[in-house]
């Protein structure tokens, strides 16, 4: 059973992390979570980024955002590079984001095919 | 419509932190007494005139700027009007808005409650400084947790580190099992 004590053992886990990776992170990847994205399946996406990211401690830092305004292409997620370049991938799964993190934010490949310019230039 | 009661709340929580909330009360209160079911959002925040307050379920009404539809209130409506029960919003401009919604605890168009350890969850991902207060209870049993408890025993470690997020989550899952277990 869980008890607010085991956040003293995470403190120090988390701070020892945190120690280690000076700098901040280099990705902040940000998931739609406005009515529409959550709609469309955006809490089980964010669920499993968080999931992942702990798992894997994977270099970036997994945030929010409202409607964006391209509500039939949600859920959305956002990946944000260290030099402000950008990539939007859309009707991302919980199994698509867990490839943005290991492919993009691990690796630093962007997958095309999962991307708005794959859908509105390929004619999806 | 929204597939249950945890993502109806998201949808409430959501509008509290836009409104600047620094502290969200949310609580779940099942009654097996009167046969109903509580849920109620609380927050500080900046508060809607009454015109506001009037209009707020129609979907039409929005303060959002991206577009203009706003549903989150609409479809709480739409839940409280299948399932027998009454939607009740007070807010005071400057001062805060209380939601509270009632439904009947055994009708058969009730959703699912959903994950509502995932649903703190993820509004306390997206809520930045503000702090949330959950309470579930079914009958004089309850479990209550606060952000502002677990800030104090982290001393400074940010609670949006997924680690932390993912122990809350079953942290609030087990809390409500353990009410159900005795109080069902």
């Amino acid at each position: 059973m869980k008890s607010l004590e085991d956040l003293k053992k995470m403190r120090e886990a988390a701070l020892n992390k945190v120690q280690m990776r000076e700098g901040g992170k280099d990705y902040r990847v940000v998931v739609g979570m406005a009515t529409c994205g959550i709609a469309a399946g955006a809490r089980p996406v964010l669920n499993r980024l968080v999931e992942e990211t702990a798992a894997h401690d994977y270099n970036c830092v997994v945030t929010q955002t409202g409607c964006i305004g391209m509500c039939i292409y949600e859920p959305i997620v956002e990946v944000f590079g260290k030099d402000g370049e950008h990539t939007t991938y859309i009707h991302v799964d919980p199994d698509k984001a867990a490839r943005i993190l290991e492919e993009h934010v691990q690796k630093g490949h962007v997958i095309d095919e999962y991307t708005v310019d794959a859908a509105v230039n390929g004619g999806k | 419509m929204m597939p249950d009661l945890a993502t109806h709340l998201l949808e409430i929580i959501q509008n509290s932190i836009a409104a600047g909330a620094r502290r969200v009360s949310i609580r779940v209160l099942e009654s097996k007494l009167t046969n109903t079911i509580t849920m109620s959002i609380e927050d500080d925040g900046k508060g809607m005139n009454e015109e506001t307050v009037r209009n707020v379920t129609n979907p039409f009404v929005t303060s959002r700027t991206t577009r203009r539809v706003g549903l989150g209130t609409s479809f709480l409506k739409g839940l409280t009007d299948a399932c027998e029960g009454s939607l009740d919003i007070e807010s005071e401009v400057g001062k805060g808005t209380k939601v509270t919604a009632e439904v009947r605890r055994d009708h058969i168009d009730l959703p699912p409650f959903g994950d509502f350890g995932e649903m703190i969850m993820i509004c306390i991902q997206g809520a930045g400084d503000t702090d949330l207060v959950f309470e579930y209870g079914i009958d004089e049993e309850r479990f209550l947790f606060d952000t502002a408890e677990v800030k104090t025993m982290l001393e400074g470690v940010s609670i949006a580190e997924p680690e932390i997020l993912l122990w809350i989550r079953g942290y609030i899952n087990e809390g409500i099992e353990r009410v159900k277990e005795i109080g069902l």
